[in-house]
């Protein structure tokens, strides 16, 4: 694994530092307490900074961590103090830009939390246990939003019931458009 | 009508949110819906959603509730919706079942792992080998094998992730797919070969040949993946550092790590050029490249990448800073950039590259830049400044100058603290700097909010301002002290008016005068210390003590530790009986009290470290010579570091100190009894010196009473030859009468019972007769000693695993300080020189050149250069190796 490109974390954050959603990968914060200092102290650390434009980066406790902010989210990923920066910031690029996919351009922390789902969805197909899976946005953002019923299951297979059950959702979805 | 919505939220203000008031106990009640016969699933993704909102959000599961959670969730693998599904696999994840629970989705699982559904199959894998045990992996083995080959690349890339975790678990059987693993990293989708190339090199990693073989043919092909280029990288990186030393002249592969430098992906480019400059032994000319491009990256719109090329300049001019001058112009730019680790780092780094002559530009320059940044950064620049100036003491005025100015500026403690340590650093170190670094610290004083600092201020004016020309200018600081500032530093300004009455006789009646005046402070600290000071300078016209006496009582240092004095005094019940300094014990209960001890006696260096072994020896030295059967021993040479005697966890813990003299060596027996219900009396240890034949043994100081779990000291004289290194092995026996404690009323019977002890040996070796002592400048030292007493010779080591091992052996043997960072190796070299220094007993100073190398496999071979003040001493040496 040492070799091997690594996250320690990625952290979804509001404006006043408070958690939306956040991933740990690393056994450096092995307590709840510990996660929350550290996601304080970064905030607090980092808040001042304009990371809208561009990504920015930090050193943190030995830890290099890049952001960027948008509207109210502020978006992080940690690494080790010797990863390359760049291929963090091609982490927190995909993050940044999958959750814009999926939040259809507004991406405020009210729409992040009404989605919650999609939101938790993409960090899990972005790392998985601390390894890169995917850093282009828009792949990340098609892997998470197909919500549709399985439809490669024959029919005969599905019961009765899962079939009406099916036939329902499909019929109240319908409607509900 | 969704705008509409989204206006009535606002006015709801910024607390909307779906989770608002959520509570654990209502969404496990809620969970009840993934047991209704006709699923929801829209309202089970919810509930999911909600479920693992609070995991987030760091509330965790009873182990009852997780199970419930968990046999409630594995219902909904009866929904065929995809959402759904997708929420089950994190939830399950998220719970992490345990094994016999894990049972009950694996089936589900399974199906899944088969499914058509390219989603399911990918996700599915990922779950399963993250629950997964060896026997049940066995099972799905075959699955896994074709997932890694599978068409759909997200399908490949699950498979060969999970088995990077697996690796860890599991390595024989993840061992058994490197043909899939192989076939899969001549994928055309991106992220496939970077998650095979990864999988593949750990399955190899201990196999060199292999690693180095792979490492061959992929970087002749086309890797596509710019984050597999970067794994192809740093594989080239570590066979180039394994396989380094063998070819002389061209570095094999180093083609293909310039050639990356040209590739289109930044993070290649960057990865690159951060394994040349990480070459062991990098040539400037492999460097130029590199540093081209890094130079190119400090002029980016993108605040990473300049962070990122600084940061790799930063580390290069540490060992390479010709190199990095090129560089010097765009750095200087980066001192305004945005972002401040970024201008810090280049500050630090222009600091590290500049020359003489560029000091005083820079420094306006970062005057500039110092007022808009936070404290902790600031404390870097203080500490580059600091070494700056060391390097280049011609330039003091211009650096220290610096220093007083942000000295005045606002500013935390530790940054404060930071300039006052390099100004006392400048005073030290810089002989023509301490006038000017005075008075600066003086006006810094006037106008000082953190206590700390003034006392520690006015105590290290009070060692080197009557040493000064003119002392008498600091008198005016000193009392406007007593007269403007708090109760602490009043006192310890009174503390230092008096050391300059003790040390220069002239100021004495002006000195009087300010004391006298300090009788009627309204704090009775400043007004004992005043009387105290006023009585023993002669002030209050009694008889004045010899002058010896003041100074020794001004100057010296308190003899007892302050623990033990805190808890003496503590126990002091107020009696007729004034309370007696002598009552209070001198022993320390451990090392690391030693070592607090040591520390709190000096405080004059501002918490700057002294070397470490002197003070240790000094704290050991006042103990001896309070002893008077050892008072004619003369001065301690050297005190070994504690040998335990004993295991641990045994009755009584003991631990030896051999404190070597000219003609005589003490041990010191550090006892502790641990058996609560014993009390030990008359402790002593008989030695068995009769393979030690040098040595004879002239006095034994037993401890009177070892109470439980309160250490003593027992000291056993030996008489030696002087000038003579003898050594010798000495078998110990502790010797003492048991007598039996009542726990509850802690009082011990009348009669005890006589007992013995067996502990381990104690050997008196070569290395206890040299002193660990660092030079700063091996080089010049080696030079500055006559080389006709240098003897060379070469000694080989048989097998030993590591250069490391080797050196730490001989280090050990001949217990000299290893210089300059020498006793580190590089990983895989195949060679090392260590440089080694020390005193040799009689005050020879000894430098040791140790080259090891590989002789053969396994086997180190070593060359030994010694130089020395004399010949004599320098075979002593050889022969020391030759017999160890």
């Amino acid at each position: 694994m040492e070799n091997c490109p690594s996250v320690k974390n990625l952290l979804l954050l509001d404006s006043e530092g408070k958690r939306v959603a956040v991933k740990y990968y690393s056994d450096d914060w092995p307590t709840n307490q510990s996660k929350l200092a550290f996601e304080k102290s970064l905030f607090a650390k980092t808040q001042k900074t304009n990371a809208r434009t561009e990504a920015e980066i930090t050193l943190f406790d030995e830890n290099v961590v890049v952001y960027k902010f948008v509207e109210d989210l502020h978006f992080f990923v940690t690494g080790g103090d010797d990863e390359n920066e760049l291929i963090l910031a091609s982490v927190l690029n995909g993050f940044f830009e999958a959750v814009t996919v999926l939040l259809r351009s507004s991406v405020d922390q009210r729409e992040a939390l009404t989605n919650m789902d999609l939101i938790f969805l993409c960090i899990d197909e972005i790392i998985d246990g601390g390894l890169i899976l995917e850093t282009d946005g828009t792949t990340i953002a098609g892997k998470v939003a197909s919500h549709t019923i399985d439809e490669g299951a024959p029919l005969s297979e599905q019961t009765i019931t899962q079939a009406l059950a099916a036939a329902r959702e499909h019929f109240t979805r319908s409607l509900l458009r | 009508m969704a705008q509409f919505v989204k206006k009535d939220d606002d006015l709801d203000g910024e607390e909307y949110s779906p989770f608002l008031g959520i509570e654990k106990g209502a969404v496990l009640q809620e969970a009840r819906v993934f047991n209704d016969p006709q699923l929801d699933p829209r309202r089970c993704s919810q509930v999911i959603t909600k479920l693992l909102y609070l995991l987030n959000q760091g509330e965790s599961f009873t182990k009852f509730e997780a199970t419930d959670v968990f046999f409630a969730v594995t219902k909904l693998f009866q929904s065929r919706d995809l959402g759904l599904r997708r929420m089950v696999y994190l939830i399950i994840k998220e719970l992490s079942p345990s094994s016999d629970e894990v049972i009950i989705v694996t089936s589900s699982l399974m199906k899944d792992m088969n499914s058509k559904t390219d989603m399911y199959r990918a996700n599915a894998i990922r779950v399963l080998c993250r629950i997964v045990d060896g026997t049940l992996l066995t099972q799905i083995e075959r699955y896994l094998k074709q997932a890694i080959v599978d068409k759909n690349p997200v399908v490949a890339s699950a498979a060969l992730v999970s088995g990077i975790h697996l690796l860890q678990t599991n390595p024989e059987i993840v061992k058994r797919w490197s043909n899939e693993v192989q076939e899969a990293v001549q994928s055309r989708a991106a992220l496939v070969q970077f998650h095979a190339l990864a999988l593949l090199h750990q399955v190899r990693q201990n196999d060199r040949l292999a690693v180095s073989k792979l490492v061959t043919s992929l970087t002749k092909g086309t890797v596509r993946s710019p984050l597999a280029q970067c794994l192809l990288i740093r594989y080239t990186s570590q066979v180039i550092r394994e396989s380094g030393m063998n070819q002389a002249g061209d570095r094999p592969f180093y083609d293909y790590l310039e050639s990356c430098l040209r590739h289109k992906a930044e993070m290649v480019i960057f990865e690159a050029a951060r394994a040349i400059t990480e070459l062991s032994g990098v040539t400037s000319r492999e460097l130029t490249p590199a540093i081209t491009v890094l130079q190119l990256f400090l002029t980016s719109s993108k605040p990473v990448l300049r962070f990122a090329a600084v940061r790799t300049l930063n580390k290069v001019a540490m060992t390479h800073p010709l190199a990095v001058t090129n560089c010097n112009i765009d750095m200087e730019s980066l001192i305004s950039d945005q972002n401040r680790s970024i201008a810090t780092l280049a500050i630090t780094t222009l600091l590290k590259t500049g020359n003489e002559s560029s000091v005083d530009r820079l420094m306006k320059q970062i005057t500039n830049f110092m007022s808009d940044i936070a404290d902790e950064f600031k404390i870097v620049v203080v500490e580059a400044i600091r070494s700056l100036c060391l390097k280049f003491p011609l330039k003091y005025k211009s650096l220290m100058n610096f220093l007083s100015n942000i000295l005045r500026e606002e500013g935390g403690f530790e940054y404060k603290k930071a300039i006052v340590d390099s100004i006392v650093i400048f005073i030290r170190e810089i002989p023509d700097a301490k006038e000017s670094g005075l008075l600066h610290l003086c006006e810094f004083i006037e106008d000082c909010e953190f206590t700390y600092l003034s006392t520690q201020i006015l105590h290290f004016l009070g060692i080197e301002g009557p040493k000064t020309s003119d002392p008498s200018k600091y008198i005016r600081y000193i009392y406007n002290r007593v007269i403007l500032e708090n109760a602490t530093v009043r006192a310890s300004a009174v503390s230092t008016l008096a050391k300059f009455g003790a040390m220069v006789d002239p100021l004495k009646p002006r000195i009087f005068i300010l004391l006298r005046r300090c009788l009627f402070d309204s704090d009775d600290e400043v007004r004992d210390r005043a009387t105290l000071y006023l009585n023993t300078l002669g002030g209050d016209g009694s008889v004045v003590e010899t002058d010896k006496d003041v100074k020794e009582f001004l100057f010296g240092s308190l003899d007892v530790p302050l623990v033990n004095l805190e808890t003496s005094l503590k126990n002091y019940e107020p009696s007729e009986e004034p309370f007696d300094i002598y009552s209070v014990p001198k022993e320390v209960k451990s090392q690391q009290h030693v070592e607090k001890k040591s520390q709190t006696k000096k405080p004059s260096g501002l918490g700057a470290p002294l070397p470490a072994p002197t003070s240790t020896t000094d704290a050991y030295e006042k103990l001896l010579s309070s002893i008077p059967e050892f008072s004619n021993f003369g001065k301690l040479f050297k005190s070994s570091t504690p040998v335990e005697l004993t295991e641990a966890e045994t009755e009584y813990a003991v631990n030896a100190v051999k404190h070597i003299f000219d003609g005589h060596v003490v041990f010191q027996y550090n006892c502790t009894n641990t058996i609560p219900e014993q009390l030990l009396e008359n402790v002593s240890v008989i030695v068995d010196a009769s393979e030690a034949e040098e040595f004879s043994e002239v006095a034994i100081k037993p401890i009177r009473s070892l109470p439980y779990d309160s250490p003593g000291q027992t000291f056993v004289a030996f008489e030696k030859p002087v000038g003579v290194t003898s050594f010798g092995r000495f078998s110990n026996t502790l010797k003492f009468i048991v007598k039996e404690v009542d726990t509850s009323s802690g009082e011990a019977e009348d009669d005890g019972v006589e007992d013995e002890y067996q502990l381990e040996d104690l050997e008196v070796v070569a290395a206890d007769y040299i002193l660990k002592v660092g030079v700063s400048n091996f080089k010049n030292a080696w030079e500055s000693l006559d080389p006709d007493c240098e003897r060379v010779d070469e000694y080989g080591l048989g097998p030993r695993e590591t250069l490391a091992e080797a050196i730490t052996v001989v280090t050990n043997l001949l217990g000299m300080q290893p210089c300059e960072g020498t006793e580190v190796v590089p990983k895989n070299a195949r060679s090392h020189t260590c440089l080694l220094s020390g005193i040799y007993i009689g005050n020879f100073k000894v430098l040791v050149r140790v080259s090891f190398g590989f002789d053969g496999p396994k086997e180190v071979a070593m060359k030994l250069a010694v130089r020395s003040d004399d010949i004599s001493v320098s075979e002593a040496i050889h022969e020391i190796v030759a017999s160890g």
